[in-house]
């Protein structure tokens, strides 16, 4: 039996959480572009060693043709099998679309129920390794505007595993969204069986004077703001949405019912984003506890550049945060 | 002319099915004309006997993945008359609740596992019930229906292409009806024969006339058999024709009324009534046959226009696993 270990990659979180579900379900099988072992075991090796103990059948590398990834995954979904398709970059998913918004995410509804589609969608972005504009995209507001969809992404190793791992038990569609730039960034890993519910938000450090709302990489960098701050005597909360669709409206709206100022961040770009259905929610049910307006926190409105001056200054920064923090305290 | 030996009793098995789907589509066309039935209808009148051979080669669980033009593939493969007809028009009694319509019908029982809006995109899907049940070792086998329109789809490749590689057990049945749309089969297809496009994939291919119930059955047989085996995929083209246009009120004014009429004489429904009477089918059984189908349907759209409309909570069903919040309530 190996020791536990004192730290964990998000890497190694995302092959615990699949590791642990195949055990656990024999109806969990992989589907990818070099997945299995003689390929590499996926591009970030987070696959590596699977199909080596769960077979070849159940970890299958795929060609590079994401419909009919998707459309495997789901057809395998509704008679049963819960796969995990992995579409290598999110960009490409762009690819599949038709799969995933006319179909994943509307069988069983348009089946009136007869049917459901419990795939997982495990897939990677972020900006900051000079990939360029078609290797980089965060495309969550397109998912999150599509009924019949589940979007997640966490910001710390331990949530990435529980929330794997709940989108794998999940029995609807859900998009599990990965980070490039922090692939390799560790911390402390999860107690075993550990779950993170889908639909709920966490407060990762409480606050009274402001409410940062957000998910995935962002978070650590508003813990990182926050801590700064709290050294002047601001105190900032900080949300972490984890499940971005549907979101946690009550955490959300208890925490800024508290604060009375809220800035919201992604690192997609700002305008149609996440943050403006969080920001607009927040209006609508809390407008006469706002202290300010709410505020929002994103990557420029241009695809994402190369250069790395250029891809630097397109990407939202702790010093963006902070400064709508101070903008909305006034 | 392939070789067949289509007992009597397959024949009428299939005659069965075509009539059925014959008289469906005349009491929708009449419904729709009437203004009883407010529905986009793709009529699958001329397509009879292609799905009615294939799904009498088929077992009860075999599956079953369609399109639009959609009933006779239905029909042919055993859905109930009264749930369908209750989902073409919107009731709470039907497949789907009233929630899917025409154009989206399902019922797992008798193996309709999706039926797709979207031209091409079924075949993806279809590959993942086959590896559903390649991984189960049930021996269930997948039709995906199509027509040729849909052959020139990026997804068809992606999908045959896989199914291919992974031996999958799913019959990818083209139903070439010449026209996508309204425009004609040379004006969109570079391949002669979309059969032909099965050596791209290293798999089986093969076209058949579809109308001749022997020949498109011998066929169907065939792939299944091959399926079943273990043997991987097969690509049908089934040569067939539509006489009603692509979509109900089109009056196929882009088909020169020669073929046109050169199709109508060939109808497929006729001819094997023809061909049964030959073999010794009297015209007594038939007719018998005939009037109880007609009442079945009958019945159906009865049931149909007699059964209540979904109660308005089912918008908030079935979206997730678990009923979603009024947001009109959250608004206010």
């Amino acid at each position: 039996m190996n020791a536990p270990l004192k730290k964990i990659t998000f890497g190694q979180a995302f092959h615990m959480a699949m590791d642990e579900a195949m055990a656990a379900d024999e109806r969990v099988i992989l589907l990818g572009e070099d997945i299995a072992d003689g390929q590499g075991g996926g591009v970030y090796k987070t696959t590596l060693g699977l199909s080596a103990k769960y077979g070849d059948a159940r970890v299958r590398s795929t060609p590079i043709a994401e419909q009919a990834i998707v459309g495997a995954a789901i057809g395998a979904a509704l008679v049963g099998y819960r796969p995990v398709a992995e579409i290598m970059l999110m960009n490409f998913i762009t690819v599949a679309m038709d799969q995933i918004v006319n179909h994943a995410a509307k069988l069983r509804f348009m089946s009136g129920g007869q049917t459901s589609v419990p795939i997982t969608i495990r897939t990677i972005s972020g900006a900051g390794r000079g990939f360029g504009g078609q290797h980089s995209d965060m495309l969550e507001a397109w998912f999150a505007h599509v009924p019949g969809l589940k979007i997640a992404t966490a910001s710390n190793p331990a949530d990435a595993k529980g929330l794997l791992l709940s989108c794998i038990e999940d029995d609807n569609p859900c998009i599990f969204i990965e980070n490039t730039p922090t692939y390799r960034t560790s911390g402390p890993p999860p107690e075993p069986g550990y779950r993170v519910p889908l639909g709920k938000a966490a407060v990762q450090r409480e606050g009274r004077d402001i409410s940062v709302i957000g998910y995935g990489r962002p978070i650590a960098d508003a813990l990182a703001v926050a801590g700064k701050l709290a050294e002047e005597g601001i105190s900032v909360e900080v949300v972490d949405l984890r499940t971005i669709a549907p979101f946690d409206a009550e955490t959300v709206l208890n925490s800024v019912a508290k604060t009375g100022r809220a800035v919201i961040v992604h690192e997609a770009v700002k305008e149609f984003g996440v943050g403006a259905e969080i920001s607009s929610r927040i209006h609508e049910e809390l407008f006469r506890d706002l202290k300010a307006p709410v505020a929002r926190v994103g990557s420029r409105y241009a695809p994402v550049p190369f250069s790395p001056v250029l891809e630097k200054d397109w990407l939202y920064s702790q010093a963006d945060i902070e400064a709508a923090i101070r903008k909305t305290l006034g | 002319m392939t070789e067949t030996n289509v007992d009597k009793d397959l024949l009428l098995d299939i005659y069965r099915r075509a009539w059925l789907i014959h008289q469906a589509d005349a009491k929708f066309r009449a419904m729709i004309t009437t203004g009883q039935l407010q529905i986009l209808y793709y009529s699958p009148r001329g397509q009879e006997v292609v799905a009615a051979a294939m799904m009498a080669a088929l077992r009860p669980d075999d599956y079953l993945v369609t399109i639009y033009r959609g009933i006779h593939d239905q029909l042919a493969k055993g859905i109930p008359l009264k749930e369908l007809w209750a989902e073409f028009a919107g009731k709470a009694t039907g497949t789907c609740k009233g929630k899917g319509g025409p154009m989206h019908i399902t019922h797992p029982e008798t193996g309709v596992m999706v039926t797709t809006g979207i031209v091409g995109s079924g075949m993806p899907i279809a590959n993942g019930l086959g590896l559903a049940s390649q991984l189960n070792g049930d021996g269930r086998v997948t039709v995906c229906c199509f027509g040729d329109g849909a052959s020139n789809i990026g997804a068809f490749h992606e999908a045959l292409n896989m199914a291919s590689v992974w031996k999958l057990p799913v019959i990818f049945l083209c139903q070439n009806n010449l026209y996508g749309e309204h425009t004609p089969y040379a004006m969109s297809t570079g391949a002669e024969r979309i059969a032909d496009r099965s050596i791209s994939y290293g798999m089986k291919g093969v076209r058949v006339n579809g109308n001749d119930a022997a020949a498109m059955h011998a066929v169907a047989r065939e792939a299944v058999a091959r399926a079943r085996a273990g043997e991987g995929p097969t690509l049908i083209e089934a040569m067939t024709f539509r006489f009603n246009g692509h979509l109900l009120g089109d009056d196929s004014h882009y088909i020169p009324k020669a073929e046109m009429e050169a199709a109508k004489a060939a109808d497929p429904v006729p001819a094997l009534r023809r061909t049964l009477l030959e073999t010794q089918v009297s015209e007594a059984t038939l007719a018998a046959l005939e009037a109880e189908i007609t009442a079945q349907v009958a019945e159906a759209a009865q049931f149909a226009l007699d059964s209540p409309y979904p109660d308005l909570r089912e918008n908030r069903i079935d979206v997730l696993d678990v009923e979603m919040l009024d947001n009109r309530e959250i608004a206010a």
